[in-house]
């Protein structure tokens, strides 16, 4: 989690990430972003994230990425 | 609740439905003044019935007979259902309908429409159709002759056609929007100016002379609906001396009547004798007579129907004599008008003619 | 059939007052009718196409569910006896074969839509490479009709039976349903592009007539109505002139011919789609709005997220995601990034998607160059915004100007000015001619030759630019309304008097000022003597 909330925050320095659960929602990350950040998560946690999971609910909040990743390193 | 709502309804629909009215009344184009000729049509139900004689055609017939001579000399009343480029289906229909209002003894129909096999021009198509009322001649009307483009619901609702003008609306739009005055004198329109002819037309060689089937097709209906209501059909041409009256299409016409026993007078062969002077008797170098030359048709015509059918002398009749005296009176008020317009401009600047200096290009 | 023609108007009014008097069970299969006999009017050989689409992505939806339901089965029945290995490579294996199916149904298709469309251009590039290499033959052009919106109905099946492959929705069990969403009459013209799983909530289900829902309805299609056929039309007449003519008219005509095509294509458009979403709404159906409001945006990246939104998204989630998670992206994304540093390479293979990604909605809008260099071009801005950023975060420190009303104002005249020149390649559908036209802004820019009367040669009179004006008020005061919820929403609760002056103006704008019809031409009726 701890390597997550470092990538997310290099990103966008100023987005309070522990707790902001609207991310997609309100426009925080845009698609670049998200690009970015399956790059990142591709490299750090060996983990590729599919196209099919790139949705509001997986992408909403640190969280739900988080869980994300768990489920998929799980599979 | 439900009353109330019932009543909004209601309303709504009466208050949208009123203000397309009007909007048509007032986006329709007048013709009171400069192309008049898109009132000729209309003026026909405005009229008392009971006609001796109806003419059906295209301009050769409005502008080269006058009923009121026809009643001073002979007590003939009469009617012309002409509009300009009439084509013969649009005649067809005109007296279709004119049928269902009266029934004359004699029907004149003018053969220059037997050229046109096919639905020519919008404008003209407007002309001769938008003035008719509703009814179902006038819908098979519609249906015969609309060009590629023409929309029929455009003729049910005019304001789809002419919505358009809302920009170019003039005082007149306005002050005609309900009524018009008379115009013509019972579907005559009075042209008192002289153009003479100058040159007489040759006509172009035509790939093909045979009248098409189509405008065969409405002369056979025309003889057949005259046959059926037992009223005699009268075939002329007038002596118009443009567009070219062919050689191969007399002869169509000559054997046409022939077959179906039916009277055909081609009055371009009658010009001395009806003592035409194209000179005095055209206001445009001989496309059309004036009213000198209408006058003398008539008063040749007249004579031709006394004798052929016994179309009683009817000027003894009170009422009728009254109406038409009233008729007369508006004929001559005009004659008089249009003589002084022209000596006042030289030309008849309120019906669309041109200054005589600036020659004619179309 | 097109929106504006009495026919249209005629098909739509007897469907809805058939749509509710019959057995609401049946409702959605008159739709289905409704849908073919409309597309049957843009040439009854186009249904084979549309047929064929529904039929083949039918088909491999089923089968790739059934493999779906298989697994499941297999894997239940074998919970105990398979280590978490087996069960990986079992889903792998189950995975690739419905990759097979997906694939067919794709290049079937895909490959539809790209013979009836692309195959002309593609001969035509072949023709001037080999007429470059001083070869003497030439290929010849296939007469082959593109059948009607083929582009919108062939991306949106195809997310479909993306989405059952992905698993986000199960296939759709019903054949004629799926034909009804491939068919969906209104969208089929100019989209929007739906989503199944979004457009079913509402499609198929019973609609009981409700009053308010209708009324709405009504009320957006004339709207739409009053855009499209009162202002674009209107408008597209001096479009016209001026790039028809573009010896005559440069410099500053070109810059108003940018801001009139802005205006038409605007009020084209969305008029199109406030039209298809009304006559949904009329039916009880929810279609996924296409605009939001995208002459107010600050950036050309917001402009993509507010025009055109289903196309957008379509691209994003069915092509920039899947390239840019990709394998060999990700590889070489990690190369970059070793090579380039972790600032620049990270966004390197970003900006390769991109391109790619506008490269092919270029193409998608259409078979030829203007289009893929209109593309390429959108992506290029996106890209260079972004590489700007730190000057613009250096800007925003000196000058703290970032949330006035001015710089707001100037980021929004900005991407409308933008957008409006890219689109310049649509208007003259020629790469060098845009190019070259563009350029006489700089260099004829002559404000001198805009005169009252060269304005009134582009073919539009004064009372056309009076109506233009404010149809552009109207234009601007809705959206500015809107911001804050839907105008329609804020009408329903004034009182009904109102609301029926508003049916009214817009009843009578329509039908008087709709720049439709043959046009009155009061010259035609000058008697000229036969």
């Amino acid at each position: 989690m701890e390597t997550l909330l470092e990538i997310l925050k290099e990103l966008h320095p100023e987005v309070d990430f522990e707790n902001c659960d609207t991310l997609i929602d309100d426009n925080v990350l845009d698609s670049f972003d998200i690009i970015t950040i399956i790059a990142e998560i591709s490299s750090e946690y060996d983990v590729n994230i599919p196209a099919e999971e790139i949705v509001p609910e997986n992408f909403n909040s640190a969280k739900a990425l988080y869980a994300l990743i768990k489920r998929l390193s799980d599979e | 609740m439900f009353k109330k709502r019932f009543l909004t309804a209601v309303a709504v629909i009466l208050i949208m439905t009123g203000t397309l009215y009007l909007l048509e009344r007032l986006l329709m184009p007048k013709h009171v003044s400069a192309i008049v000729e898109g009132s000729l049509i209309e003026e026909y139900y405005k009229e008392e019935k009971g006609h001796d004689v109806i003419f059906v055609g295209d301009c050769e017939v409005y502008e080269s007979f006058s009923p009121i001579t026809l009643w001073e000399h002979y007590g003939i009343t009469s009617y012309i259902r002409g509009s300009a480029q009439q084509l013969i289906w649009q005649s067809y229909y005109l007296l279709e309908e004119t049928l269902k209002y009266e029934k004359p003894e004699v029907v004149v129909f003018n053969v220059l429409a037997m050229q046109y096999d096919q639905p020519q021009k919008e404008a003209y198509n407007r002309m001769a159709l938008d003035g008719m009322r509703m009814s179902l001649s006038k819908f098979k009307s519609i249906r015969a002759s609309m060009i590629e483009d023409e929309k029929f619901i455009e003729y049910l609702f005019p304001l789809l056609r002419y919505h358009s003008r809302w920009s170019e609306l003039t005082a007149e739009d306005l002050r005609y929007m309900f009524r018009k005055g008379k115009l013509f004198h019972n579907g005559y329109y009075m042209r008192v100016d002289v153009k003479p002819v100058e040159t007489v037309p040759r006509g172009r060689k035509l790939a093909d002379y045979q009248f098409g089937k189509n405008a065969y097709y409405y002369l056979d209906r025309m003889v057949e609906l005259c046959k059926e209501s037992d009223i005699e059909l009268v075939l002329i041409k007038v002596p118009s001396l443009y567009p070219y009256w062919y050689d191969e299409w007399e002869a169509q016409m000559e054997d046409y009547a022939q077959r179906h026993g039916l009277m055909y007078i081609n009055f371009l062969e009658l010009i001395e004798e009806v003592g035409i002077d194209f000179a005095q008797d055209t206001y445009d170098a001989g496309l059309h007579l004036n009213v000198t030359g209408a006058e003398k048709m008539s008063v040749y015509f007249g004579k031709v129907l006394q004798n052929t059918f016994g179309l009683e002398d009817r000027r003894n009749e009170v009422d009728l004599s009254r109406a038409w005296q009233q008729k007369a009176d508006f004929y001559y008020r005009m004659k008089e008008d249009q003589y002084r317009e022209l000596e006042e401009y030289g030309y008849l600047k309120s019906l669309g003619a041109r200054p005589p200096e600036s020659t004619a290009v179309d | 059939m097109l929106f504006a023609s009495y026919g249209f108007i005629l098909f739509i009014t007897v469907l809805f007052v058939v749509y509710y008097l019959i057995p609401r069970r049946h409702q959605w299969k008159l739709l289905l009718g409704a849908s073919y006999l409309f597309y049957y009017f843009s040439g009854p050989e186009n249904l084979l196409y549309i047929f064929f689409t529904s039929l083949s992505t039918y088909m491999v939806a089923v089968k790739i569910d059934a493999i779906q339901k298989n697994q499941a089965l297999f894997l239940a029945a074998n919970s105990g006896r398979l280590s978490r290995e087996e069960r990986k490579a079992y889903r792998a294996l189950v995975k690739s074969q419905q990759r097979k199916w997906l694939l067919l149904c794709l290049i079937l298709n895909f490959g539809v839509l790209a013979v009836t469309k692309y195959t002309n251009f593609t001969i035509a590039n072949i023709n001037s490479v080999l007429r470059t290499v001083g070869s003497g033959t030439q290929l010849s052009f296939w007469s082959l009709a593109l059948p009607m919106g083929i582009s919108f109905y062939t991306f949106q099946t195809m997310s479909y039976i993306i989405d059952v492959y992905r698993g986000k929705h199960p296939a759709e069990s019903n054949f004629f349903k799926l034909a009804l969403f491939t068919s969906f009459f209104p969208q089929l013209v100019q989209g929007p592009i739906s989503r199944f799983d979004d457009l079913s909530k509402t499609l198929y289900n019973e609609h009981s007539f409700d009053i308010q829902n209708v009324n709405r309805g009504l009320q957006r299609i004339m709207w739409g109505f009053f855009k499209k056929v009162v202002l674009a039309d209107r408008i597209l007449v001096a479009v016209n002139t001026i790039i028809r003519n573009p010896d005559i008219y440069q410099g500053v005509f070109v810059f108003i011919g940018m801001l009139f095509y802005a205006y038409e294509l605007y009020a084209d458009f969305t008029g199109g789609i406030d039209i298809t979403i009304g006559i949904a709404q009329v039916l009880g159906i929810k279609v996924k709005e296409n605009f939001k409001r995208p002459y107010f945006s600050k950036s050309t990246a917001e402009y993509w997220r507010r025009w055109h939104i289903t196309m957008g998204t379509w691209f994003k989630d069915y092509l920039f995601y899947p390239l840019s998670v990709s394998g060999p992206m990700l590889k070489f994304s990690k190369f970059s990034r070793r090579r380039f540093g972790d600032g620049l390479g990270k966004r390197i293979p970003v900006y390769v998607s991109t391109i790619l990604v506008w490269f092919t909605t270029g193409l998608w809008h259409g078979a030829s160059w203007n289009f893929i260099v209109w593309g390429l071009l959108n992506g290029t801005v996106i890209i260079v915004s972004l590489e700007c950023q730190p000057l613009y975060d250096w800007f925003h420190s000196r000058f703290h100007v970032k949330h006035t009303f001015g710089f707001r104002l100037f980021q929004v005249v900005r991407t409308v000015l933008l957008m409006s020149a890219i689109r310049m390649l649509d208007c003259y559908r020629d790469v060098p001619l845009t190019f070259r036209m563009l350029g006489t802004m700089f260099t004829r820019f002559n404000v001198s030759t805009l005169t009252g009367k060269a304005l009134m040669g582009l073919g539009l009179g004064m009372a056309d630019y009076m109506v233009l004006l404010v149809g552009l008020v109207a234009l601007i005061a809705v959206s500015l309304l809107q911001r804050d919820g839907s105008v329609r929403n804020k009408l329903a609760v004034k009182p009904a008097a109102v609301r029926f002056a508003v049916y009214y103006v817009l009843i009578i704008s329509i039908l008087v000022l709709g720049a439709y019809g043959m046009g009155y031409d009061s010259s035609q009726f000058i008697y000229n003597q036969f």
